[in-house]
């Protein structure tokens, strides 16, 4: 039986088994919404395309399965590029869906017409135009192949609206091949050995596990690694979680931010284990200095990943989790014989007393409420089984610091990007993917009114996220800069002008609550967190703190400012 | 140093694009480009001549690897490869100064393909060194135009 283009388009999703889809429609895109009433998946219409592209995003990171966007053309595939960007950066599996102009007005300027797959080039893992209605479906199940498989990313798919009203048989491609596109995954078993003999012989080991692990899902064996090798674990911002964070093994965050305890273990550290991780600028500072005393092993699926930063010892292209499964499988028979349950045990102490000395900390008694107190507070009220997403700025570096993070997949933020307006979608992709849970949006003034309009898309799909609201008055981050940096020139990042936050939650049909005093904070956020409600919570905070320890950029990690 | 890549690639609207766009995004050189289809249905082969340290040109070529439509890349410099170019000189040729160019052009076993009063349309091909070379000789007659097809290259016979 024949299908139209935009009938094909809707079985693949289905075979996909595709949950949800975010969305937002138009003209060049109203084909395939004529017949979604007619399909099992959910459709969250958002209220802005980034939001969109986000909430695939946040769906994606909490589930590890793929994320779903579907938008119009134009303004609606612009609209979604900043969201598209996040996820490349972060290496996230979602594959968006733009609209259109039919095929015989492509390059006409035809009205809502943009080069989307040009535009979005750099920032896809990899994109299409559908040109012909015979390839639709062998390029939806290629994009969905693409977007998950070797090192995860964005895909783009560009679908003129001809072919959505086109018909053709539906003939769904049961296998995927791309000759020029073979991820590499088994790790070289030489290479493999070679790493379990240095960490046999190396006195400060450190891990360094970044987001590969997660994706990878090898949080089960870098954790068996650390444990009976007695090995001390940091990991970056988008690693958190792969690690426990109650675990005495545990660091903390490296990098600019990171504890005084991950910088100064990666400085004296005389074996770096880098898994999944790609030593970006705000993980190394001075690149020269960077575990400038460590050999450094890396493992990473993606070639161009190892070398490109720094030089490394011992290069490993591999899925995170068979390099480390293959590791586990050559040192666990000799476990008994190679490492005592004390080996490294006078480097553990080194780190332990580290942390002692400068643990992350905040100057208590203030007249003001410190917002690390209040990240505090969400981690034990949720008793840290909450999903945590966070805006950008020192929200998101309170939040990474301060939330002790049990598990993976609970963690979204934009890392590579560094997105303001991220958390608010991600949080409602993730409360769609795990409606029972407590997902909470760690936010800044200035961040949450860059997507403020998606309470909309939470509150009529009855999502009841919380969102928390760091509220300093300022645009933090860039304020703390210009305080340390720039003579505190405060130009133009005090944001005194601001919505009333409650009246805003109650007009959107949420909830609203504003925090002043300290001795509120666990009353309202535990009444907030209990209600099965969208729910903002104004916590007006103290206006200049800073987030402590900082590695100014550029420089390195020995040189932290501390509290 | 400059390296000379090969590079096949799936024949498909944009692919030229991709590869430019990773130079040009990454801050990566070009110093040559060409394009043209092989004898295998659907791929093409591009030649690009680059300019980087070792670890920049690493990075090239891993990253041409990580692009979706690429099929394989080679560095040809680390191999014994064949290079050759072909360039259109278009130069001053009075009376006075013909004769002397015609016999640069007799050494250099270039081909004359225009002729006009006061100038000469040469065509030449030959290795980058060759070019450089014959560039150079001619330059203070008076080039009027140069037209460049960049860098084609393969790997010698008898090399894995
Ligand atoms: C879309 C976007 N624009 C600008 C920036 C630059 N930027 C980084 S942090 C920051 C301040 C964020 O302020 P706020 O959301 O209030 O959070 P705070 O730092 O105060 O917690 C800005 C403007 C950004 N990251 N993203």
């Amino acid at each position: 039986m024949e299908l139209t283009g935009a009938q094909i388009f809707l079985e693949c999703l289905r075979k996909e088994g595709v949950e949800v889809v975010f969305g937002y429609p138009g003209g060049a895109i109203i084909d395939i919404y004529d017949q979604l009433p007619n399909y099992p998946f959910k459709h969250i219409l958002v209220r802005h395309e980034q939001g969109a592209v986000h909430s695939a995003d946040g769906y994606a990171r909490a589930t590890g399965n793929v994320g779903v966007s579907l938008v119009t053309s134009g303004p609606g595939a612009t609209n979604a590029v900043t969201g598209i960007a996040t996820a490349y950066m972060d290496s996230i599996p979602v594959v968006i869906f733009t609209g259109q102009v039919p095929t015989p007005l492509i390059g006409n300027d035809a009205f809502q017409e943009v080069d989307i797959v040009g535009i979005t080039r750099p920032c896809t893992k990899h994109n299409y135009l559908v040109k012909d209605i015979n390839e639709l479906a062998y390029t939806v199940r290629q994009a969905f192949y693409l977007a998950r498989s070797g090192r995860p990313g964005p895909v783009v798919v560009d679908l003129p609206k001809d072919l959505m009203q086109a018909k053709t048989e539906f003939i769904w491609p049961e296998d995927v091949s791309l000759r020029s596109y073979q991820p590499n995954l088994s790790p070289h078993i030489r290479q493999i050995k070679k790493v379990a003999e240095l960490i046999a012989n190396a006195e400060r080991p450190v891990i360094y596990a970044g987001g590969g692990v997660v994706s990878a899902g090898a949080e089960e064996e870098l954790t068996w690694l650390a444990k009976n090798l007695n090995i001390p674990v940091t990991a970056t911002l988008m690693g958190l979680g792969a690690f426990p964070g109650n675990d005495p093994l545990w660091l903390g965050m490296l990098g600019m931010h990171g504890t005084y305890a991950a910088n100064m273990a990666i400085n004296n550290a005389d074996l770096v284990l880098a898994i999944g991780a790609r030593f970006d600028d705000r993980v190394t500072g001075k690149v020269d200095t960077f575990a400038a005393k460590a050999t450094l092993v890396h493992i990473d699926i993606d070639p161009t990943s190892i070398q490109k930063n720094v030089a490394v010892h011992v290069p490993l292209v591999a899925d995170c989790k068979s390099a480390l499964s293959a590791l586990k499988d050559v040192i666990e028979p000799t476990l008994e014989q190679n490492y005592s349950e004390d080996s490294h045990a006078v480097w553990v102490q080194q780190v332990k007393q580290w942390s002692e000395v400068h643990p992350l900390r905040y100057n208590k008694g203030s007249k003001f409420i410190k917002p690390q107190y209040v990240v505090e507070k969400v981690y034990e009220i949720s008793n840290g089984d909450a999903i945590i997403a966070t805006e950008v700025g020192q929200n998101q570096m309170w939040a990474a610091q301060f939330y002790k993070f049990k598990k993976s997949k609970s963690f979204l933020s934009s890392g590579g990007l560094g997105t303001m307006g991220y958390g608010l979608p991600a949080a409602i992709g993730a409360q769609m993917a795990f409606p029972d849970r407590l997902v909470v949006n760690i936010a800044g003034d200035g961040s949450i009114q860059m997507n403020i309009q998606e309470l909309m898309t939470a509150v009529c799909n009855n999502l009841p996220v919380k969102i928390v609201i760091l509220n300093n008055g300022y645009l933090g981050m860039v304020r703390q800069w210009q305080e340390l940096f720039y003579k505190r020139n405060y130009c133009e990042t005090c944001m005194d002008a601001q919505p009333d936050f409650v009246k805003l939650a109650e007009a959107y049909g949420a909830v609203g609550f504003r925090v002043t005093e300290e001795k509120d904070v666990t009353p309202v956020l535990t009444e907030a967190f209990a209600l099965p409600k969208v729910c903002i919570i104004d916590v007006r905070v103290d206006p200049e703190e800073n987030v402590y320890p900082m590695v100014p950029a550029g420089a390195s990690l020995s040189d932290m400012l501390l509290v | 140093m400059r390296h000379t890549l090969s590079v096949m690639v799936e024949n498909e609207p944009g692919v030229l694009s991709r590869v430019v766009g990773l130079f040009s995004g990454r801050g990566f050189n070009i110093e040559s480009l060409n394009v043209a289809p092989t004898l295998e249905e659907g791929v093409s082969l591009m030649t690009i001549t680059t300019i980087g340290d070792e670890q920049i040109i690493e990075q090239i070529v891993k990253q041409l690897r990580k692009l979706v439509t690429v099929i394989k890349v080679v560095d040809l410099t680390e191999l014994k490869a064949v290079e050759r170019e072909m360039v259109i000189i278009k130069i001053n040729a009075e009376d006075a100064k013909r004769a002397e160019i015609l016999r640069i052009v007799d050494i250099f076993r270039c081909k004359v393909i225009d002729v006009s009063i006061d100038e000469l349309t040469i065509e030449v091909t030959g290795d980058h060194g060759k070019i450089e070379a014959l560039i150079n000789l001619l330059a203070r007659f008076g080039i009027k135009e140069i037209a460049r097809t960049g860098t084609v290259a393969m790997k010698r016979a008898l090399q894995n």
